[in-house]
């Protein structure tokens, strides 16, 4: 097709395209060059006259080992939301997309979409109010119990992951759904007609078929997510340093931007060299 | 194979009735076809005896055995669907042999078993594309494939070549009356498209609303239609007005009777025919030359009938002129007004 394309054709698509280039440029392109520019620098140019160019910021990274631990740890916690989030999502996308017709279905994507529509840091507080000690979930669950129990969520790992997942689920359960629903329901009869099983017509037709909608999902939540700062923050507490919060940290509180733009730079190069990564399974994916 | 029996079958969505106290056999080793307007229940008929609806009421047995309530994954049967229903993930080969490794087949009897279905349906060499590498006419007959491979006791098919131009849906039709020949399996068959019905199936069934008009073999329900809708529905059918049946020789009584022809058993002339057959006047209102046929259409006492011939066989005639249709008397056909 590419090939096709005549010079004065190229000419006119290039006019058609122009505004889209130059919002790129605008949006996209000047702040993120500007803050490369930063990260090259020993000082900001308004608060010292003195400023130089350095790679230091970027061999405060490789000298520092707290950098690249955090940077691990945040990893971690993005794999682990990733899954739960592909987890509870798939099954959700599923029934939406293959079980519930009409009416009901309309009202439940609602329920999805919700968390979209609200602010995130009052979501955030929400959620610090239901895990906190004596908080919503510890009264319900001893309203029900005999017994005594003290869950302590509030300000741990689980915390983090629970508020995080809650924010992102609704990216893997559309994209998902998107993807189910693309699936003709023809192939599960056929499925059925053969003696196919429900776990049988899950594993070998609507698993595969849905693998690119899967695999975008994933993407949409551990990009995010490896470079968050404001869950950890909040329900984190003192377990909720991740590299995130510390790019946060240099640019509102310790205010070395030239470090906290090396450590974003450095956080973009490490994401793309995971997708780089995992482009090959993207692909096959497809086909 | 198997022969499969329906009985008193009434099917319901919500308040609607879709299939209305249905009884009909489909003999073993059959070709069945089920034809009837939009609407009518075919598919909910089909995809009952699949298994994929349950019946409200009335009893399914596919030979010996009752199936109403068992659920269409255990009912053993061979589905093909309008538009393939392929896996597009899957190679032709494992598209093929899904059924045969769902039954936990062994590995070498598996691979037997694709590797003759893909004979019969002359795509061999085709065993390692994706479906989206075939033509409309491959992927159709890899659907067949697909369907009989694991020697299901009943073939069915939902309008499966609609979704073929004209000339592959002829191929496919000649190419499905030999496979299903060569195995002898029972099938039925759902077409919108009476002339596939007739040409392919040794038994019709006509429905409408829910309920079977008239079976039979296709050529007594194309002489013999059990009432007016049938007539008309399959083949055409040219009335015959109240006035004009005075005069003509008629089998029976008209008393609460309708008569008709086809367009094929008239023929047209400038004079009154002869002795010992039926006529009707009329004025010529157009001829229709296509080929090797030729249609005339007719308005007889300000009715349209149709008169379909060989061309040759048509005299000229002026156009707007008066013209005598005529039939031999045992082509009448008698139905219940
Ligand atoms: N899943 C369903 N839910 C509700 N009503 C249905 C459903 N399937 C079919 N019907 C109704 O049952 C009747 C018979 O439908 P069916 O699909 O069997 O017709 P058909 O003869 O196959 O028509 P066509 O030639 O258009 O395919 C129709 O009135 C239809 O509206
Ligand atoms: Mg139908």
């Amino acid at each position: 097709m590419a090939e096709l394309v005549t010079p004065a054709e190229r000419r006119r698509l290039f006019t058609l395209l122009s505004p889209a280039y130059l919002w790129l440029l605008v949006a996209v392109f000047l702040p993120l060059s500007a803050m490369l520019f930063f990260s090259f620098l020993t000082d900001m140019p308004q608060d010292a006259p003195d400023w130089g160019v350095t790679l230091g910021n970027y061999a405060e990274f490789l000298t520092n080992p707290t950098y690249s631990t955090l940077l691990a740890k945040s990893l971690k916690l993005a794999v682990t939301v990733t899954f739960f989030c592909v987890l509870i999502g798939y099954p959700c996308a599923l029934v939406l997309a293959k079980s519930i017709k009409g009416r009901s279905r309309e009202a439940l994507f609602l329920m999805v979409i919700l968390p979209f529509w609200s602010n995130s840091l009052v979501r955030i507080f929400s959620w610090a109010i239901v895990l906190r000690g004596n908080g919503v979930l510890e009264r319900a669950i001893n309203f029900v119990l005999p017994f005594d129990v003290r869950l302590n969520l509030m300000f741990t790992t689980d915390a983090v992951v629970i508020g995080l997942v809650h924010s992102y689920l609704p990216y893997v359960i559309l994209t998902l759904y998107l993807a189910l629903q693309a699936v003709d329901d023809d192939l599960i009869d056929a499925a059925r007609s053969m003696g196919a099983s429900k776990l049988t017509i899950l594993r070998r037709i609507l698993l595969p078929l849905s693998l690119p909608g899967l695999l975008a999902g994933a993407v949409l939540v551990f990009v995010p997510v490896v470079g968050s700062f404001m869950e950890p923050r909040i329900l984190g507490g003192r377990m909720g340093t991740y590299y995130g919060t510390v790019i946060e940290d240099q640019f509102v509180a310790v205010y070395n931007w030239p470090l906290g733009a090396a450590l974003s730079f450095i956080l973009l190069a490490v994401v793309i060299v995971i997708l780089a990564a995992a482009s090959p399974v993207l692909k096959r994916a497809q086909t | 194979m198997s022969r499969v029996d329906v009985a008193n079958v009434t099917k319901k969505f919500g308040q609607a009735v879709a299939l209305d106290d249905v009884s009909i056999t489909f003999e073993d080793g059959g070709f069945f076809a089920l034809l009837g307007p939009s609407g009518s229940g075919k598919t909910t008929l089909l995809r009952t005896i699949a298994g994929f609806y349950f019946p409200e009421a009335g009893t399914i047995r596919i030979g010996e055995q009752n199936v109403e309530t068992v659920p269409v994954e255990k009912r053993d049967i061979g589905m093909m669907f309008q538009n393939y229903a392929l896996f597009p993930n899957m190679s032709v080969a494992d598209n093929v042999g899904f059924g045969l490794r769902v039954r936990k087949t062994p590995a070498a009897e598996e691979k037997r078993r694709i590797a003759e279905a893909l004979e019969l349906v002359q795509l061999g060499a085709m065993a390692n594309r994706k479906p989206s590498q075939l033509s409309g006419g491959q992927r159709q007959r890899v659907a067949l494939a697909r369907a009989i491979v694991t020697n299901p006791r009943v073939l069915l098919l939902d309008e499966p070549l609609s979704a073929l131009d004209k000339t592959l849906r002829v191929d496919m039709q000649i190419e499905l009356k030999r496979i299903q020949r060569e195995i002898g399996i029972t099938t039925i068959f759902v077409t919108h498209d009476q002339e596939e019905a007739l040409t392919l199936s040794d038994r019709i069934g006509i429905l409408k609303a829910g309920r079977i008009v008239q079976a039979g073999p296709p050529r007594e329900v194309y002489d013999r239609p059990i009432d007016a809708f049938a007539a008309g529905f399959l083949g055409e059918a040219n009335w015959l007005p109240e006035a004009a049946l005075s005069g003509l020789s008629l089998p029976g009584s008209p008393g609460g009777r309708r008569f008709a022809t086809r367009p094929e058993m008239l023929s047209i002339s400038a004079e009154a025919p002869g002795e010992g057959r039926n006529a009707v006047k009329g004025r010529l209102q157009q001829r229709v030359f296509a080929g090797a046929m030729a249609t005339c259409l007719v308005d007889v006492a300000g009715q349209q009938w149709k008169l379909v011939a060989r061309d040759r066989d048509i005299p000229e005639l002026p156009g707007g002129g008066e013209v005598w249709l005529s039939w031999d008397p045992a082509d009448t056909l008698a139905v219940p007004a």
